[in-house]
């Protein structure tokens, strides 16, 4: 029996040892020699039944030791208007985090979503306040369904750049993080819209039993996302992808279609979020809307437990990642930390989340 | 970087493997290796002198001596922080922290302003070179990717600048010759400039005549050879930061002493610029490829755009909007990339 | 026969790593101004055997003599100033980078502290210039074709003194007025006393340039003779360890047990198949019920014959027929769709999802007909599932376990698995028990045997001499990218000496073009 278990690992090993009888140039990782055995090796300090209850529980813990601390130790803590407040004010990122989320399985990335952000919430009032054919109720759906459809567009861009010019999805998304938002300046001239719609405003200043319509539309927005990565056949595919993509190839699944799909998909969301934003304000103005939108993205995904390198991703994760960036921004803030320390705070925790990640997968 | 992640990182770490591994396999051609080499490098300048040269005839102050040296005056900080992202870029990855670098600089500069010129310019400096040493380790040594790590950066070095400042703006003091290094002259020509083409001077010598230079091109084309023969790869990479970092401290100086206050909010997007000119300028996104001289150019090129702008609404034939200067320069980027993707791909053949 | 002095003598050198014993005992000796051949099939070590020598790894026991030093370098780079050079097979140098540049990289000639560019170039002009290229040192690198930049790489291992050049599979992109530059300055550094590692898996390249040859077979070394006295029949035989005329034992695989395949109709024939250097003419057909191997040395076309056909790289020349129509797939979806499904070879690169489920690697190709309204339906890829499981033997703790966590045999069998379950008409496996147990190996030869009887087409490639004459109801054998002989069990002329001594085409043989046997020709006999 342990024979054969040995013999299995043989196997295992030797799977690596052939790979590299083909090529001398691959160099040991830190020189030191290659294995795999069928279960990762254990790199760690703290006992493993501890870690492995962080890894899938983390976010969670964090996030609750957070709440704890604020219940504890912040005045007015436990009221439903700070709810209210920091549920407000954290929709839009987890709205524009979902589809983030999704592109990151895929092993890619999208840096245009704070300036898709800003084309949407560019093109809704001028489409609400300058009616087609003088109808102020065509011109309301409208307004809520072009921008989005125009930033789904963009999103589409970017992903023909990915996969039928082969460009990196860094570069490919950097074009409109730069251009984006110039368009969306371009479009207004740069000058704040200020309006007043309430049939638009509802979006962002609604409210159904109680509750801000733009967190029930993040409640909606995660759930689907959740159904189709963890449920659909769409989501296997993502995760496919990002896991192992010449593998995912092989087996028949439709790469190039799916990539798309993933960043027109952020690219409607972050058509959405740009309306919400617009809504809340009830202003438009191109230069601030969703600006750094993409960092805070990026920072809920991996402090969410997704990993950056693709292949397994978590809706729910993404959830507790931004309502714990959101509660430390709160928490700082009304302890008396000023905004500009948070920034710096918020920093440090990216990278720390980042660097626990990169811990995790070696 | 080490070929070990996925796209995302396969984003970045690409960005310098993409030509990496020599592949023995691609037979380019001689001539269109030369084509595209040339067309790289000398498109963007004779782009540049076409666009002077239909500029001074359409506009009538264009080549004026308040036009050049306005142009000059302004676009030097650009310049500075386009230098210090060539010799990142090159390396395979990206600086995105410079805009926030230049504006907690210039805080920091207004602060020690008082001192006079000289100390007013080396601690600002020292300080961006300081978080430069933070990316380039973080990046070389923690082997997070360029892209992320500079982000936080950007967070950060933006946070400390609003702290450092107290959220407003920092007044330079008037009397302690500081502001002559934004304002003044020499000999007719602005500080600033001086300083600029002394930067590039510089950085061209390293460039073409020191190992360093040449190393550092060498890692952006195959980092793994350059490691295998015994280059110290980390080491550079963390100067490369730093000198990124330092540069953006010389321009942070230069804004505060020439707009006489010291801004954490300002230079928000600059980094951008400075990725968008070294692009057209002819050096890979992808890294293993670039020149000093080529940045300069792409720096003027895009810079001239918003100059024309100005005199083509001067003109009242148009108004385009000075927003047009992101689409302009995204555009660019665009066009650039695809034709670079376009020469890679044909080599790999 | 007395003892010469060595440059180079490693000794009872033995490397393990968790679980493998790479290397025991290996021995490799060579000599002043020697060009030697070091040869061995995937796995024999070689590879390992260099990096230890160059100091990419660290070996476990043994000695190695080198100018009569012990050394024990650390790092390649220390080996290179130490004497001992390397090319690679993939040129390792920075494309974008001039001539001498690359040359004299990490140690350009400085002048005040300045880059001495003259001297720098005219040294790589006169270094090159001994070996006849002459030149512009001054360009890209990349701008040269690949054997001149290989000369490069070489001038530069010469620059730096190197007494030792270790040559990785130095011609594998090289063209025939190439390689016999190639083969000049090998010439020409023996004259000048330095001595040459040559690995290579194109037999004829070694008798044209190297004196001795050393064979490596499961991390030992076999023999050590020089190349003039030994033929390449011989060399095979001892790289496979084979010994040529003896008399096979039967039943050592588990082949053959199935019962008799019937072959039908023609499922799939190729023609011409060309693709780059890799491909240059292979035809290959294989009827349902039958089992067409692949035979062929490293190198030969094998796996890109597969890729080729099943639509995962594009074709630049050669038809393929499908049940009698001309297809041209564009990705393995059409392939898929079609009814083909490739096991790849390498279930690490591109087999396996690590972080899925073995339900879910399983299923991976099935998904599509697993959809309903966008939805995976779980009851039936469960059933699915749990049949495979139980039909394979797979060994897991249950189909939601990691597949990373299986052993390599058990990963093999998801793979296998993801094919069969979606009921293919022809089946193309690539190496399909490389690096599994035995047991499990002989688990998984019996079940492809029983898809032929169940009347699946399979087109299996083996580097096991036994699972080709065993299982095979014919062999074709690839050399350097073109097929050059079908062997079959009914032409009696199915049998290991006969693969070998095709692979090393020396002899009498009848190397006559494959045949397809029609439907009429068929006698009953598999």
């Amino acid at each position: 029996m342990a024979e054969k278990a040995s013999s299995n690992q043989v196997n295992q090993a030797t799977n690596q040892e052939i790979r590299d009888e083909t090529n001398l140039t691959s160099l040991p990782n830190n020189s030191s020699p290659p294995s795999s055995p069928p279960i990762l090796p254990e790199r760690s300090f703290l006992p493993p039944w501890l870690r492995s209850i962080g890894q899938t529980y983390g976010a969670v813990i964090a996030l609750m030791l957070l709440l704890l601390y604020n219940v504890f130790f912040t005045p007015y803590f436990m009221t439903i208007q700070t709810l209210n407040i920091n549920l407000t004010q954290v929709s839009t990122i987890v709205i524009v985090a979902t589809g983030m989320t999704m592109v990151i399985a895929t092993g890619g990335i999208d840096l245009s979503v704070g300036a898709l952000m800003a084309v949407g919430g560019a093109a809704a009032p001028l489409i609400f306040l300058n009616p087609p054919f003088g109808d102020q109720t065509f011109g309301n759906v409208l307004s809520f369904i072009v921008p989005v459809l125009i930033a789904g567009a963009f999103g589409l861009f970017n992903g023909g750049l990915i996969t039928f010019f082969r460009i990196q999805p860094i570069i490919a998304t950097l074009v409109l993080f730069i251009a984006g938002r110039g368009i969306a300046q371009v479009a207004t001239n740069g000058k704040l819209q200020t309006f007043s719609n309430s049939t638009f405003e509802f979006i962002g200043l609604g409210q159904l039993f109680g509750v801000r319509f733009q967190v029930i539309l993040m409640v909606v927005v995660v759930l689907i996302a959740a159904w189709v990565m963890h449920v659909s056949t769409f989501g296997r595919y993502v995760l496919a992808i990002g896991g192992n993509e010449p593998a995912a190839r092989l087996a028949g699944v439709p790469v190039n279609r799916v990539k798309l799909i993933v960043y027109g998909v952020s690219g409607l969301l972050a058509g959405i979020a740009g309306l919400i934003v617009i809504a809340i304000n009830t202003s438009s103005d191109a230069n601030k809307v969703g600006l750094g939108m993409e960092l805070d993205a990026i920072a809920a995904v991996a402090v969410g437990g997704t990993p950056l390198t693709g292949g397994r991703a978590t809706i729910f994760g993404t959830l507790i990642g931004a309502l714990i960036m959101q509660l430390i921004r709160y928490t700082l803030l009304a302890n008396g930390i000023p905004d500009a320390v948070s920034l710096v705070i918020k920093a440090g925790i990216i990278l720390g989340a980042v660097y626990v990640q990169r811990q995790r997968q070696s | 970087m080490s070929t070990e992640q996925s796209n995302l990182t396969g984003s970045t770490e690409q960005l310098n493997d993409a030509t990496g591994s020599g592949n023995g396999k691609g037979r380019m051609p001689h001539n269109i290796a030369r084509l595209a080499g040339l067309m790289q490098r000398q498109g963007a300048l004779l782009a540049l002198i076409v666009v002077i040269i239909l500029a001074g005839w359409r506009y009538d102050n264009f080549l004026s001596i308040a036009n050049i040296t306005s142009v000059l005056r302004y676009n030097s900080m650009f310049g500075l922080i386009a230098l210090g992202m060539t010799f990142v870029i090159i390396t395979g990855g990206v600086d995105l922290s410079v805009g926030s670098v230049v504006a907690f600089t210039s805080v920091i500069a207004a602060h020690v302003s008082p001192t006079g010129p000289i100390v007013g310019l080396i601690v600002p400096v020292l300080a961006g070179a300081l978080v430069g040493l933070v990316n380039g380790f973080v990046i070389a040594k923690l082997r997070i990717l360029p892209f992320i790590t500079t982000l936080a950066t950007l967070l950060a070095a933006r946070g400390l600048a609003l702290s450092f400042a107290n959220n407003t703006a920092v007044s330079v003091s008037q009397d302690s010759g500081f502001t002559s290094i934004g304002q003044g002259d020499l000999w007719g020509i602005p500080v600033p400039a001086i300083i600029l083409f002394g930067a590039y001077l510089i950085g061209a010598v390293l460039f073409y005549y020191t190992r360093f230079g040449r190393h550092v091109l060498a890692i952006g084309g195959n980092e793994e050879a350059t490691r295998l023969m015994g280059l110290p790869v980390d080491r550079i990479k963390i100067i490369v930061y730093i000198i990124s970092g330092g540069l953006a401290g010389l321009a942070g100086v230069i804004l505060a002493s020439q707009y006489g206050a010291g801004q954490p909010t300002e230079a928000s997007g600059w980094e951008l610029s400075a990725i968008a000119s070294v692009v057209v300028g002819g050096t890979l996104l992808t890294g293993g490829f670039g020149s000093v001289g080529g940045t300069l150019v792409g720096v003027f090129l895009l810079g001239l755009i918003i100059n024309i702008l100005n005199f083509e609404n001067g003109r009242g034939t148009t108004s385009l909007s000075a927003y047009w200067q992101s689409v302009i320069r995204g555009g660019f980027l665009l066009i650039v990339v695809l034709i670079q993707n376009r020469l890679m791909n044909r080599r790999q053949r | 026969m007395e003892e010469s002095k060595s440059l180079l003598t490693m000794e009872g050198i033995t490397k393990t790593f968790p679980g493998v014993l790479a290397l025991q005992g290996a021995r490799l000796k060579v000599g002043y101004g020697e060009v030697h051949a070091l040869i061995g099939q995937n796995g024999a070590g070689k590879s390992t055997l260099i990096k230890i020598l160059t100091g990419a790894y660290r070996r476990d026991k043994g000695t190695i003599l080198f100018d009569d030093k012990n050394i024990d370098f650390h790092s390649p780079q220390q080996a290179q100033m130490g004497g001992v050079s390397t090319i690679y097979q993939e040129v390792n140098l920075v494309p974008f980078r001039s001539v001498s540049e690359n040359i004299f990289l990490g140690r350009e000639p400085r002048r005040f502290g300045l880059l001495d560019w003259k001297t720098m170039n005219r040294q790589s002009a006169t270094l090159l210039e001994r070996f006849g290229i002459r030149i512009n040192v001054t360009q890209p690198l990349l701008t040269f074709n690949v054997a001149t930049q290989q000369m490069v790489a070489i001038a530069r291992a010469i620059s730096f003194q190197s007494k030792l050049v270790i040559m990785d599979e130095p011609t594998s992109s090289l063209d025939e007025p190439e390689v016999a530059t190639l083969f000049e300055v090998i010439r020409q550094l023996k004259q000048e006393g330095v001595s040459v590692i040559f690995i290579s898996h194109r037999m004829d390249e070694l008798y044209a340039v190297c004196d001795k040859v050393t064979v490596m077979r499961d991390g030992q070394t076999v023999v050590t003779r020089p190349i003039a006295g030994v033929s390449k029949l011989e060399l095979i035989a001892l790289m496979l360890g084979k010994e040529l005329g003896e008399v096979r034992r039967k039943g050592l695989t588990a082949f053959g047990k199935e019962g008799e395949h019937h072959a039908d109709r023609l499922l799939l024939e190729a023609r011409k198949l060309k693709r780059g250097q890799k491909l240059r003419g292979v035809d290959v057909s294989v009827k349902a019920g039958e089992i067409v191997g692949l035979a062929g040395l490293l190198g030969a076309g094998r796996t890109e014959t597969a890729r080729a056909i099943f639509g995962a790289d594009t074709l630049e020349g050669g038809e393929i027929e499908v049940d009698g129509k001309r297809r041209n797939f564009k990705s393995p979806r059409d392939a898929i769709k079609a009814g083909i499904g490739l096991c790849s070879e390498d279930r690490k690169i591109e087999g396996i999802i690590p972080y899925m489920s073995v339900r879910e690697n399983l299923t991976l190709a099935l998904l599509p007909r697993l959809n309903r309204y966008g939805i995976v339906q779980r009851k039936k890829q469960q059933a699915i599932v749990e049949n495979f499981i139980k039909k394979l033997g797979i060994k897991t703790s249950g189909p939601e376990q990691k597949i990373r966590e299986l052993s390599g045999g058990n990963q093999q069998k998801v793979l296998l698995a993801r094919w069969m379950c979606l009921n293919p008409r022809l089946l193309i496996l690539d190496e399909p028990t490389r690096g599994i147990d035995v047991g499990a190996k002989g688990e998984i030869q019996s079940l492809i045997g029983e898809l032929a009887t169940e009347g699946l087409g399979v087109l299996m490639i083996s580097s096991e001499l036994e699972e080709l004459t065993e299982g095979c109801d014919r062999v074709v054998v690839l050399r350097e990218g073109q097929s050059v002989a079908e062997l079959s069990k009914q032409n009696e002329d199915l049998n290991q000496d006969m693969i070998m001594a095709v692979m090393a085409q020396g002899g009498n043989l009848t190397t006559a073009p494959p045949t397809i046997s029609t439907a009429e020709e068929k006698d009953g006999n598999g």
